[in-house]
C-alpha cells in the first residue's frame, strides 16, 4: 500500500518571517547582557552563590591559609593536545602574544628512539595536524602540558632581590607586580621556564594556579576547561578529592627535573622518560 | 639504536621552550660586569702601589684610582637601562630580600663608591690643597669642598694621611673583590643554567676583571701619554705587563678548566654545553675568545717575558696585547651572559640573539654607556691631575 505524504506547507512569506525573527532574536541574545558574563563579576561574593563550588570546603568557611595544601596533577595519558587549557589561560589573564603561563608540548617518538618535540604558539591553536617537517615512522605521540611547578624549594623566590615573588603559606608561588623591578633574575632561576617578562607591564609574570579562583572555591581555569580531565587540581586536606586519591594511591607519579631539588607540587602521571 | 639521552639525538628536534625564545639578559648585562671588572682591575694596580709598595707602579697609581672612580660612577647605568621598572630600583635597598644575592648590590656598590671616593681624596690631598690655593671662583669652591676646607699639610697630618690611605686601600681590596666576585656569583648561583652554575664563576670573573682593568690602565696610560707628548715610564709598563701576564694565565686557565670539567665529568646537560660551544658559540668562543683573543696575547706576553725588546717595541706590544685582552674579556662576558641564555631549559635546543641598534639595551646604548666614563674621566682630570709629573715631580 502506498503511503502518500502530505506536501510540505511551504509558504515563502512565512519562511522569510521565521528567518527574520530568528536573526533578530539571535542578534539580541548576542548583545543582551546575560548576567555573569564578566569574569570579574562572576567572582564577586554577591554573585558567588550562582557558581557551583568546584573545590569543596572553601566557601562559607574561614580560609585558614596555614592549614590548606593543594596539588596539581597532569595526566599525560589523557591529554589530547586540544589547547583548550592554553586558550582559557590566555583569556583569564590576557597573556600577551608570544608569552605563556601554560603551554602544551607535543612529543613524537620514532622507532629509533629519536624524540621530536615541538610547541607551536604554545599549543594555543591545538594540535590539529600532524608534524609535516619530519619524515619518520612515528612509534608514539603524546602531549605534555606545562605550567608553574609551585616548587617548595623555590629558586625564583630565593633570587628575587626585592621579595616581589613569594610563597604563600598554602603553597602558592605568587608575584606582586607592584613591587617587581623587572630585573629578570627569577626568569633565569626558574628551571622550568615558567616565567616571562610581560612586555606591557615590564614585570615578571607566571602561572598562579589561578589562586584568585581557588580562594573562591573554583578550579583553575585550565583545569575547568580540560575536556579529558588531564589536568587535575584539588585539596590534599580533602580525602575525597581526586588528587588526594591519586597522590596517596599506588600509581607512579613523577616531577619534572627532580635533580634540581625544587620539590614541585606539580606531579605528572604517565610521564615518559623523555619528558624534561 | 641511539638512546633518548644521547646528545646528538636530542638536539635534532631543536626544541626551545616557548618562554626561552626571548633572551632576557642582553647587552647591558654584558656591559655591567665588564665595567665593574675594569674598576676592579684598575683598583688592583693602585693597591699594588699604595698597599704593597710596588714603587714602579707610581706613574699609573693615581690615574688608576681616577679611572676606577670614573667607571664605578657608571656601573649602575647598564643596570638601570636593563630594569623593566627602573623607577623602582631603590626597592633593592629599601626592601631587600636577604636570600637573594642580587639584593646585596646596592650596599656593596655604595661601600665601594665610598671607599674609592675617600681613597682618591686622601691620595690627592696634597695636590688639592695646593690647587685650592692657586685657583679662584668656582674651582676654589670645589677644592674647598674636596679638602674639607682644611689646608693642614704638616708632617703629622701627612703621616696620618698616609696611614689612612693604607687602611682604606686595605679595606678596598676585599670590597673590590666582593663587588666583582659577587657579580660572578649572580651567574654562578643559577642552578637552572648549566653553563652558569659553577663555583668557578666568581673566580673566573675576578681574574678576568683584573685582566681587563690592568689592560685598560696600560692602554690608557700609553695612549694618553703619547697623545699629550709625555714620556712613557718603561719600568712601570713592564711591571704592569708582568702583573697582567700572571692574572691572564690564571683567568684563562680557569676559563678552560670550566669547559674541561663539563666535558670530562659529563654531568647533566653536558651535551647541551658542548653543543652550545660547538654550535651557536663556535665563532665567539673558540675562534674569538680562545684562539684569537687568548692565543695571540699568550704568545705576545711570552715574547715580552722571554725576549729582550727595546722599550719602544715593548710599549707597542704592551698596548697591542692590552687592546686584545680588553676585547677578550668583553667577548668572555658576552659568551657567559648571552651565550648561557641561548641554551633552552628544554635541554633540546638553542635560541638565537639578534642585537638591535636603537633599543634601550641596543648597540647604540652600549656605545653611549661606554663613552660616559671617559667623559667623567676627562672632567675628573680637570680637577685631579692624572700624573705625578704634572706638578713637576719626576716619575720614577
Amino acid at each position: 500500500m502506498k503511503i502518500e505524504q502530505a506536501p510540505p506547507q511551504l509558504n515563502r512569506r512565512a519562511f522569510i518571517k521565521k528567518v527574520l525573527k530568528g536573526s533578530v532574536t539571535g542578534s539580541l541574545l548576542l548583545i543582551y547582557p546575560m548576567g555573569g558574563g564578566d569574569a570579574l563579576d562572576m567572582l564577586q561574593p554577591s554573585t558567588m552563590p550562582d557558581m557551583p563550588e568546584q573545590i569543596p570546603g572553601i566557601r562559607g568557611k574561614a580560609y585558614n591559609i596555614h592549614e590548606r595544601k593543594f596539588a596539581f596533577i597532569v595526566d599525560i595519558t589523557r591529554c589530547i593536545g586540544c589547547g583548550s587549557c592554553c586558550v582559557a589561560d590566555k583569556r583569564e589573564y590576557n597573556v600577551p602574544d608570544g608569552y605563556y603561563r601554560t603551554w602544551v608540548e607535543r612529543y613524537i617518538k620514532d622507532f629509533d628512539d629519536q624524540v621530536y618535540v615541538d610547541c607551536p604558539n604554545g599549543g594555543l591553536d591545538g594540535y590539529q595536524k600532524p608534524r609535516e617537517d619530519i619524515d619518520v615512522q612515528v612509534r608514539d605521540t603524546f602531549f605534555v602540558p606545562k605550567l608553574c611547578n609551585m616548587c617548595k624549594e623555590t629558586p625564583c623566590t630565593q633570587v628575587c632581590p626585592v621579595g616581589a615573588t613569594f610563597t604563600t603559606p598554602d603553597g602558592f608561588v605568587l608575584m606582586d607586580s607592584d613591587r617587581c623591578v623587572g630585573c629578570g633574575y627569577c626568569i633565569q632561576a626558574c628551571p622550568y621556564s615558567s616565567r616571562f617578562l610581560n612586555p606591557v607591564t615590564h614585570t615578571a609574570e607566571k602561572c598562579t594556579w589561578c589562586y584568585h579562583r581557588v580562594r573562591k572555591g573554583l578550579l583553575p581555569a585550565c583545569v575547568e576547561v580540560c575536556p579529558t580531565g588531564a589536568r587535575k587540581f584539588g585539596s590534599l586536606k580533602d580525602e575525597t578529592s581526586e588528587v588526594y586519591k591519586i597522590l596517596k594511591g599506588p600509581g607512579v607519579l613523577t616531577v619534572l627535573k627532580e635533580a634540581m631539588g625544587t620539590w614541585p607540587a606539580l606531579y605528572y602521571l604517565g610521564a615518559r622518560l623523555e619528558v624534561i | 639504536m641511539s638512546g633518548f639521552h644521547e646528545g646528538s639525538a636530542m638536539l635534532l628536534s631543536n626544541f626551545v621552550l616557548p618562554n626561552d625564545l626571548h633572551v632576557h639578559w642582553s647587552m647591558m648585562i654584558v656591559l655591567y660586569p665588564y665595567i665593574t671588572g675594569l674598576v676592579d682591575g684598575a683598583f688592583i694596580i693602585a693597591a699594588l702601589y699604595y698597599l704593597f709598595d710596588i714603587k714602579t707602579l707610581k706613574p699609573v697609581a693615581r690615574f688608576s684610582l681616577l679611572f676606577a672612580l670614573a667607571f664605578l660612577c657608571c656601573a649602575t647605568i647598564p643596570l638601570l637601562l636593563h630594569l623593566g621598572r627602573p623607577e623602582r630600583n631603590f626597592n633593592m635597598l629599601l626592601t631587600p630580600n636577604p636570600s637573594s644575592a642580587m639584593a646585596g648590590f646596592g650596599y656593596i656598590y655604595a661601600v665601594s663608591m665610598g671607599v674609592l671616593g675617600f681613597i682618591v681624596l686622601f691620595v690627592y690631598r696634597e695636590d688639592l690643597v695646593r690647587l685650592k690655593q692657586q685657583s679662584r671662583g668656582m674651582m676654589k669652591l670645589i677644592y674647598r669642598l674636596l679638602t674639607f676646607d682644611c689646608d693642614d699639610l704638616s708632617p703629622k697630618a701627612m703621616a696620618l694621611n698616609e696611614r689612612l690611605i693604607k687602611i682604606l686601600v686595605g679595606l678596598g681590596i676585599p670590597v673590590a673583590a666582593v663587588l666583582h666576585g659577587y657579580v660572578g656569583f649572580i651567574f654562578g648561583g643559577v642552578k637552572a643554567n648549566p653553563t652558569w652554575s659553577t663555583p668557578l664563576m666568581p673566580v673566573i670573573f675576578l681574574f678576568s676583571a683584573c685582566v681587563s682593568g690592568i689592560s685598560a690602565i696600560v692602554l690608557a696610560y700609553i695612549v694618553i701619554r703619547k697623545l699629550t707628548g709625555k714620556a712613557i715610564d718603561g719600568p712601570c709598563i713592564i711591571t704592569c705587563i708582568k702583573t697582567l701576564t700572571g692574572f691572564f694565565i690564571l683567568a684563562f686557565s680557569f676559563e678552560m678548566l670550566e669547559v674541561f670539567s663539563h666535558s670530562y665529568l659529563k654531568s647533566g646537560y653536558h651535551h647541551m654545553v658542548e653543543g652550545l660551544l660547538n654550535g651557536p658559540l663556535a665563532a665567539s668562543f673558540w675562534l674569538w675568545q680562545v684562539k684569537i683573543c687568548s692565543g695571540i696575547p699568550l704568545v705576545l706576553l711570552g715574547v715580552m717575558a722571554f725576549i729582550k725588546l727595546s722599550q719602544t717595541r715593548y710599549n707597542l706590544l704592551a698596548a697591542g696585547v692590552s687592546a686584545i685582552l680588553l676585547l677578550q674579556v668583553f667577548i668572555m662576558r658576552w659568551n657567559v651572559v648571552i651565550g648561557g641564555q641561548l641554551m633552552s631549559k628544554s635541554a633540546r635546543g638553542y635560541t638565537v640573539f639578534h642585537p638591535e641598534w636603537l633599543d634601550k639595551e641596543g648597540i647604540l646604548s652600549v656605545i653611549v654607556v661606554m663613552i660616559i666614563p671617559f667623559v667623567i674621566l676627562f672632567v675628573l682630570g680637570k680637577i685631579f691631575p692624572f700624573w705625578s709629573d704634572d706638578r713637576g715631580e719626576s716619575i720614577d
